[in-house]
């Protein structure tokens, strides 16, 4: 029995390498989000191993609030202590620098990468370099004042030479200074793509505001001492704000931060890997529930030989295994190729690592093959059941069916079912509060995952009105041709359901992504036209602004420049965002207050703050209410509430809490903006911009914006973020289309004598391919259409989930129509291959086959 | 089509052939296995007749009757029909020239399953993007027994009504000729009957040029004319016969 299935699969080699398909793809996704995420790690602990090389203990400042996104905001630390540690008998030599970001100026006037690609170093250059985590190419440190070292990576790719004027955006704006030397790091010649600037420790510390202050202590220990030893004599003398580690350790701490940062990228990888393959395991049901059919007489015959039913279903599924080891397989290594190929676009892109071995691990292998194979078995299971159902006398008798399926009766209830469970599990995911995120997104998938099958299990029945509507304009432009794809796109509705459910996957989660930005699009650009009432913003993207920069655009006669800061801190035990503000924020905000008179802004005082109505109301907060914040620097705030903002839902610009800019200034780190906002004399002109342009010419990296362009730069990652998403989510759409194909060869093999028929009677090939081609059409709107449906549905649910934050329910009908087009390009693709067999076939040989 | 007069005019003249074929051969395989389905075959179809071509399995019937209709290509000779020269057409030139010319009857009646007998009938005019004369197809449908029927789908029909609908779709677009591959191969004998005299009557009525394969002597006895193939060559050319004479000759051809 195992070779009779397996020679079956190598007879009908076409149909194994296309439903195998359906899993190679998801099954690179995962293998290719492996492998590329644990190369990356291993070269980033290369990193952090090589920086910490001859250095044996870290002093840094304490991180008193994690961040959202996980980066941490370490406020400087009083150099003093720097003394003291290389007193210390077991300390060989203590280095102390700054630790901050700075960019280099292209010869355009641009600043280079992104801001958190401009690495900046400053410390004592007449010292002993050997803790110095970069290494002297050519020239020398800088030292003094108008000097700088950087990186051979970025000297190389702008032509920068030793002493020449080069600009460097840091805290302020841009200055010239001279290249004295040109570093590297370890063996490489810059880290990641990053750009470096060393600073002499002075000017650093002139630079960035930390007179007299220290970011990190590098220390070595004399021979003999461990760094146990080391870590010891170091702790007595530090404040309760600073710490040390042992090299060691630390190395470990960042590594464990960027493993962090990998794991939400690979899990999203690998959670759209597990999409492909979730759609994937549809096609193979369906691919394999199509041969059981056509083979059935094949398999009565065995069975008249003596095949038990369990051989018989253990013939399909062996197939089934075998196709998901062989689609398993080559997703591995077409996976592997991924990460190859990206691994050389980034050093393309000048992104060098230090080590660019591959790692392969075994985990890698296992989970890839076990998963893809798994899947295969899992979608064989139905169609293997229902071939044991298969009775011997189908071997003999003419035009035998295939036994209805036991669960046919009750599939509308089994599948009402499925949907109230479905329903049941995606709102309790989107709904209930306070869930840990684990459970709300088990719930979620789950819960999107059983809406997925049930509605594929009732879609036969839908089929038919579906593509009566559907086929229409096809049977208007492909006249008979047109005419015949629609009715053969009706004659296995099972069929044709489970080939467009397969779509339907993709189409509704592209679908859901739509709706969900264009109701944040909307409801964004709501809240901003109600708020934003400046003539201009001063921005970077979504970089914060520095307050220098802010000063020198207010020195511009007849302008009024709003600041607003931000920061994260600690109430109670939630984190939560401050927003410090300044008394002109009513000229370029729109405030409405639910309670407080007058200019609360301008009244906050040391001690005064304002709350969001919602933050208000969760916490039962009234005007007078007490509030105690903590800050980054370890501060603690007694506020009390003076105003409860009515901010709007689509987006407000503050934090829970809002205090007065000086308390933000004295209490928090990063005195960056998050929003710069200015009237000018004479409003929005050209003239204006031009003006406010040329008082910000020393700082490159701003923008004057006026309402609209601030709301379109605001909004452009969101569509930045979107477009990802659909490429993301197209891989399961094109896995989908191997099923189409999949259907469309098997139909035209059956249909064969038919083609002939039809041939034989004065069809053309062109009409043969263009009956095919709009079967395929008809299938993949099916899809199309009840994805956009499904998608709808649950956009409709997140919505209102989402309604306290202001999404509304926003259609994006011009994207729908777009993705309906895509559906149709999708379909005649999938058609190429089915529709030139079928023009091809022999008339003859087509009318005599049976 | 013609019209009447020109019909009547060039059948006074002389019955000008329909379908002609010049000594043709068609081999299967190469070197010592090479089948010799058809060693020279000179044949003309006369128009408004029945030609029935009979003969042994393996006799060549099949192939004569499939290249006659453009179906398979000969080895060497040549193939007119309507007066064109099918050899050098290519596929689509071929094609419309079936659908102008040449109508089919199916052994296994192929019928599209999803269709009703209606819309099976007029498919070869919908192919070909001709709008169906209702006069017409209210004749034809009357002719084959189906006006009952129309709106039922093949598998809602037996065996012979399936046959009526093929004739019925064969006929439709007026053919020059008309091919019946073993019309009567999947049909008892009392249904075999009634189709046989239809297409008799088809003959009769519209002048319907037929050429019909057969291994059945009864449906041979309803022809005018009678060629008797046996490996690969016409070995006997019988005018309007018995089922009687037709086994006999059948008999004394195999036995060769």
């Amino acid at each position: 029995m195992i070779g009779v299935a397996l020679k079956g699969l190598l007879g009908r080699k076409l149909r194994a390498t296309l439903t195998a398909f359906a899993i190679v793809l998801g099954v690179a996704m995962i293998s290719g989000s492996f492998i590329l995420t644990d190369t990356l790690s291993k070269s980033f602990d290369g990193i952090y191993e090589e920086s910490y090389e001859s250095t044996d203990a870290i002093v840094t400042s304490k991180v008193a609030i994690k961040t959202a996104d996980g980066d941490t905001e370490a406020p400087p630390f009083s150099a003093g202590v720097l003394t003291e540690i290389a007193d210390l008998p077991g300390v060989r030599a203590a280095q102390g620098s700054i630790e901050d970001q700075a960019r280099l100026i292209d010869e355009a006037g641009k600043p280079i990468g992104k801001v958190d690609d401009g690495l900046a170093l400053a410390l004592d250059t007449s010292a002993d370099q050997t803790m110095n985590p970069f290494k002297l190419v050519t020239g020398a440190w800088p030292s003094g004042d108008g000097e700088i070292a950087i990186d051979k990576s970025t000297a190389e790719k702008q032509g920068f030479e030793i002493g020449q004027m080069v600009g460097v955006l840091a805290d302020g704006p841009v200055a010239e200074y001279r290249i004295a030397g040109i570093v590297g790091f370890g063996s490489v010649d810059s880290i990641g793509g990053a750009s470096i600037t060393v600073f002499d420790l002075e000017t650093g510390r002139r630079v960035f505001d930390k007179v007299g202050q220290l970011d990190l202590i590098r220390v070595a220990a004399e021979p003999g001492t461990t760094e146990a030893e080391l870590v010891r004599q170091i702790s007595p003398l530090l404040s309760e704000t600073t710490q040390v580690k042992s090299a060691e350790a630390q190395a470990a701490a960042d590594s464990k931060s960027t493993q962090d940062d990998m794991s939400v990228i690979k899990y999203i990888l690998i959670g759209f890997g597990g999409i492909a393959l979730f759609v994937g395991s549809f096609v193979i049901a369906n691919t394999l529930a199509i041969t059981v059919a056509q083979r059935m007489r094949e398999l009565a015959t065995l069975r008249t030989l003596g095949a038990s039913r369990r051989q018989v279903l253990g013939s399909v599924m062996l197939e089934s295994v075998a196709i998901g080891v062989i689609g398993s397989l080559a997703g591995l290594f077409l996976g592997l190729g991924i990460a190859v190929g990206l691994m050389k676009l980034l050093a393309a892109a000048g992104i060098e690592l230090p080590s660019s071995t591959l790692v392969f691990a075994p985990r890698t292998v296992l989970i890839s093959l076990g998963v893809g194979t798994l899947i295969a078995l899992l979608a064989s299971l139905r169609p293997a059941m229902r071939a044991t159902r298969i009775e011997p006398i189908a071997a003999v008798r003419e035009g035998s069916v295939m036994p209805a399926s036991r669960f046919a009766r009750y599939a509308v209830v089994v599948s009402a079912a499925v949907f109230a469970a479905s329903l049941g599990l995606f709102s309790y995911g989107v709904f209930a509060s306070g869930l840990d995120v684990l459970v709300r997104i088990v719930s979620l998938v789950l819960g999107v995952l059983l809406l997925f099958v049930s509605v594929a299990m009732v879609a036969s029945r839908v089929v038919r009105p579906l593509a009566l509507v559907l086929g229409t304009p096809g049977a208007r432009i492909g006249g008979a041709a047109g005419k015949l794809a629609r009715q053969n796109a009706v004659r296995n509705p099972s069929r044709t359901a489970s080939t467009a459910a397969a779509v339907m996957i993709g189409l509704a989660l592209i679908t859901f992504v739509a709706v969900i930005g264009q109701g944040v699009r909307t409801s964004f650009t709501g809240a901003v036209n109600e708020l934003f009432v400046a003539d201009y913003a001063v921005s970077s993207g979504f970089e914060p602004v520095s307050s220098k920069a802010a000063a020198a655009v207010a020195e511009t006669p007849g302008v009024v420049v709003s600041e607003l800061r931000g920061g994260d801190a600690r109430l109670g035990g939630d984190k939560i965002h401050v927003s410090g503000v300044d008394a002109n924020l009513p000229k370029v905000v729109n405030l409405t207050w639910q309670n407080g008179t007058g200019n609360v802004a301008a009244q906050l005082g040391k001690d005064g703050a304002f709350v969001t109505d919602r933050y208000a109301a969760d916490n039962s907060l009234q005007l007078g209410s007490a509030v105690t914040v903590k800050t980054p620097t370890g501060k603690t705030l007694s506020l009390h509430v003076e105003g409860i903002l009515d901010a709007p839902k689509g987006g407000s610009p503050f934090g829970e809490v809002s205090i007065s800019k000086a308390t933000f200034d004295s209490s928090f780190t990063n005195h960056d903006n998050e929003l710069t906002l200015l009237n000018i004399d004479g409003g929005t002109s050209d003239a204006n911009t031009a003006l406010l342009e040329k008082s910000l010419v020393a700082f490159p990296d701003l923008t004057v914006d006026t309402r609209d362009e601030f709301k379109d730069r605001q909004l452009g990652d969101l569509t930045t973020t979107l477009n990802m998403l659909y490429l993301l989510l197209g891989l399961s759409v094109v896995v989908s289309l191997f099923g189409v194909i999949n259907t469309l060869v098997l139909s035209v093999f059956e249909r064969t004598r038919e083609l002939g028929m039809l041939r034989a009677i004065g069809m053309t090939r062109r009409q043969t391919r263009r009956m095919i081609r709009h079967e395929s059409i008809v299938t993949a709107l099916i899809g199309a259409a009840l994805g956009i449906g499904v998608g709808m549905f649950l956009a409709v649910i997140t919505t209102l989930a989402l309604s306290d934050y202001g999404v509304v329910l926003a259609v994006p009908y011009g994207t729908l129509t777009v993705f309906v087009g895509v559906a149709v390009l999708a379909g005649m693709l999938a058609a190429i291959l089915p529709a030139r067999r079928a023009a091809k076939l022999n008339v003859l040989e087509a009318l005599q086959y049976e | 089509m013609q019209t009447l007069d020109n019909e009547t005019r060039s059948e006074r003249i002389a019955p000008a052939p329909v379908v002609t074929a010049h000594d043709l051969t068609r081999q299967y395989g190469s070197g010592e296995t090479t089948v010799h389905a058809l060693r020279g075959v000179s044949v003309e179809v006369a128009r408004g007749k029945l030609t029935a071509v009979m003969g042994p399995s393996g006799s060549g019937k099949s192939t004569l009757m499939h290249i006659l209709a453009g179906l398979d290509k000969p080895t060497s000779g040549e193939v007119y029909v309507a007066g064109t020269a099918i050899g050098e057409l290519k596929d689509t030139q071929l094609t419309k020239l079936r659908r102008e010319h040449i109508g089919f009857i199916f052994q296994f009646f192929n019928l599209l399953p999803m269709l009703t007998a209606k819309e099976n009938i007029v498919l070869p005019l919908s192919i070909a993007g001709v709008k169906p004369d209702p006069e017409w197809i209210e004749e034809l449908t009357t002719a084959v027994g189906l006006t009952e029927r129309l709106s039922h789908r093949p598998s809602e029909l037996s065996g012979g009504q399936q046959q009526r609908v093929a004739i019925a779709r064969a006929l439709v677009s007026k053919p020059t000729v008309m091919f019946a591959d073993e019309p009567t191969g999947n049909l008892d004998s009392r249904t075999s009957s009634e189709i046989l005299a239809l297409l008799r009557e088809s003959v009769s009525s519209y002048g319907q040029t037929t050429v019909m394969v057969t291994h059945d002597a009864h449906a041979a006895a309803i022809a005018d004319r009678i060629l008797f193939l046996a490996d690969g060559l016409i070995v006997k050319d019988l005018g309007p016969s018995t089922s009687h004479e037709i086994l006999e000759t059948l008999q004394e051809v195999t036995g060769r």
